[in-house]
């Protein structure tokens, strides 16, 4: 990702901003113009405060390449890591990783809490990517 | 008055023992734990950095202090590990945290006592009215090369603390420093690990700047020992507060509270701070805390602090200290190495 583009996505990387149709409470991450529900075109600004569930889950075993084919180090490094689909509290499912937990102590339906962690760090001259992760609530 | 109005710690889930380290030196793990009175150290997950801890610390000191984030005017960050060499670590806090724009901030590094150079100049701000609330924290992913002797001691995590002039929980009723050029410990630009003069970091360094940055605070402050209720002195190792301490005239029930480098390592620039958040975990109403960092390089700042009875009302609604003792997970030598990419 450009840095452009990661440093315009800051609000909901770092704190999980997204909308919320004051018409019909739909909740939306990632941010979204048109409410899908009822077609409202005022859409709220809404902060999620990170609280969820695992819906479902899966072990990455490989690391993740960029777009040029070279592994992102961070993942190079943490193999074998816990990708999740987490359903927030409001409605909305996202795709993120589940750490300081072992594998076998993830399940679906557990309860989790978003943290802030780095995503990508490109190497050591690269900017220095953070954002949401989770792990379950003990 | 001005004081600290919330409080935030966090330590990383991991840890190492002391064991585990001497087996892939080579040496004797009684020796070295009896040495350094040390059992195991924190280690910070390999997506953890000064940056992520002090985000984590600052939302559990917003949650105790009761304000919005968008009201406070400045964040100064103490490390010796700050992620970026130039890009400071108090923007990417801010944003986290849900700040304005409207704030002034910058990096500090002083070894150990960053943190605490922090602490003194937002209270500073605070005390002067230039802003109304103000966030100082000490955060470090500390380094230490293989085999070096700080490998045991060389630990990750921070504490944050919001201040204010109201519903303060802890009043700062005076602080000083003593500084000097002592060139006990160090790191070199663009070096990975730091380099220090071995006994060299005793007495000349800690010792001299300990004592004499708590005996000026206690002049000025016309206190003794034992009109603290606890004590808390940097924590380089489980030995050196211990002995200074004795030295000063405080007594083991006034430290131990405190002392939290036997479980958790030395955290540098979140080491003495850390003990203050911990005390503060457990503090009554009309308690007395006495603060002296220890930075190498060198210099020591020494805090007088009092207990409101606010503290009751705010203790219970962030994690303490004593929760991320205990909520852990041990690893091995080698996901020790790939953790801190050594």
């Amino acid at each position: 990702m450009t840095v452009s583009k990661f440093w315009r996505n800051i609000p909901q990387y770092y704190n999980l901003i997204g909308k919320k149709c004051p018409e019909c409470n739909s909740y939306y991450f990632p941010p979204r113009d048109v409410c899908s529900q009822c077609g409202n075109h005022k859409l709220e600004e809404h902060k999620f405060d990170g609280r969820g569930e695992i819906v479902t889950f899966t072990i990455i075993r490989t690391p993740l390449m960029d777009p040029e084919g070279e592994v992102i180090d961070i993942h190079a490094q943490t193999i074998p890591y816990i990708l999740a689909i987490v359903k927030l509290e409001e409605g909305p499912k996202l795709t993120a990783e589940i750490v300081d937990c072992e594998i076998d102590e993830v399940k679906i339906g557990k309860e989790v809490g978003a943290v802030f962690r780095k995503i990508v760090e490109k190497g050591p001259h690269g900017v220095i990517q953070y954002g949401y992760k989770f792990k379950l609530v003990r | 008055m001005t004081g600290i109005i919330g409080w935030g710690a966090y330590i990383p889930h991991y840890r190492i023992k002391a064991e585990e380290i001497a087996k892939a030196q080579g040496q004797d793990a009684d020796t070295i734990k009896s040495g350094l009175r040390i059992e195991e150290k924190s280690v910070p997950g390999i997506d953890e950095d000064s940056a992520t801890i002090a985000v984590e610390a600052a939302k559990n000191a917003l949650k105790r202090a009761n304000i919005l984030p968008t009201e406070i005017g400045a964040i100064y960050l103490g490390s010796e590990s700050h992620p970026y060499a130039v890009k400071p670590t108090g923007t990417i806090v801010a944003q986290a945290i849900g700040m304005s724009n409207n704030y002034t901030t910058a990096d500090l590094e002083f070894a150990c006592k960053a943190g605490t150079a922090a602490l003194q100049i937002i209270y500073a701000m605070v005390k002067s009215d230039m802003i109304r609330y103000g966030l100082a924290g000490g955060i470090d992913t500390a380094q230490a090369a293989p085999g070096d002797p700080l490998e045991y001691t060389a630990a990750a995590g921070g504490a944050v603390f919001i201040l204010g002039r109201e519903n303060i929980v802890a009043e700062i009723k005076d602080t000083v420093s003593f500084t000097s050029d002592t060139p006990d410990f160090w790191r070199r630009a663009y070096q990975k690990y730091p380099s220090h003069g071995g006994a060299f970091t005793g007495e000349p360094a800690y010792f001299k700047h300990i004592i004499n940055a708590t005996e000026l605070l206690l002049k000025k402050v016309n206190k003794k020992p034992t009109d603290y209720t606890y004590a808390i002195f940097h924590q380089p190792n489980g030995k050196f507060p211990v002995r200074v301490a004795k030295k000063l005239g405080f007594n083991n029930e006034q430290i131990l509270p405190g002392l939290l480098v036997p479980k958790i390592g030395n955290t540098y620039s979140g080491s003495s701070i850390l003990g203050l958040a911990a005390v503060l975990d457990i503090a009554k109403p009309g308690d007395t805390i006495l603060v002296t960092s220890y930075g190498s390089g060198a210099g020591s700042d020494s805090f007088d602090i009092e207990v409101t009875d606010q503290i009751l009302r705010i203790r219970n609604k962030s994690q303490s200290v004593q929760d991320y003792i205990d909520n852990i997970k041990y690893i091995d030598y080698a996901t020790y190495l790939k953790y801190t990419k050594k």
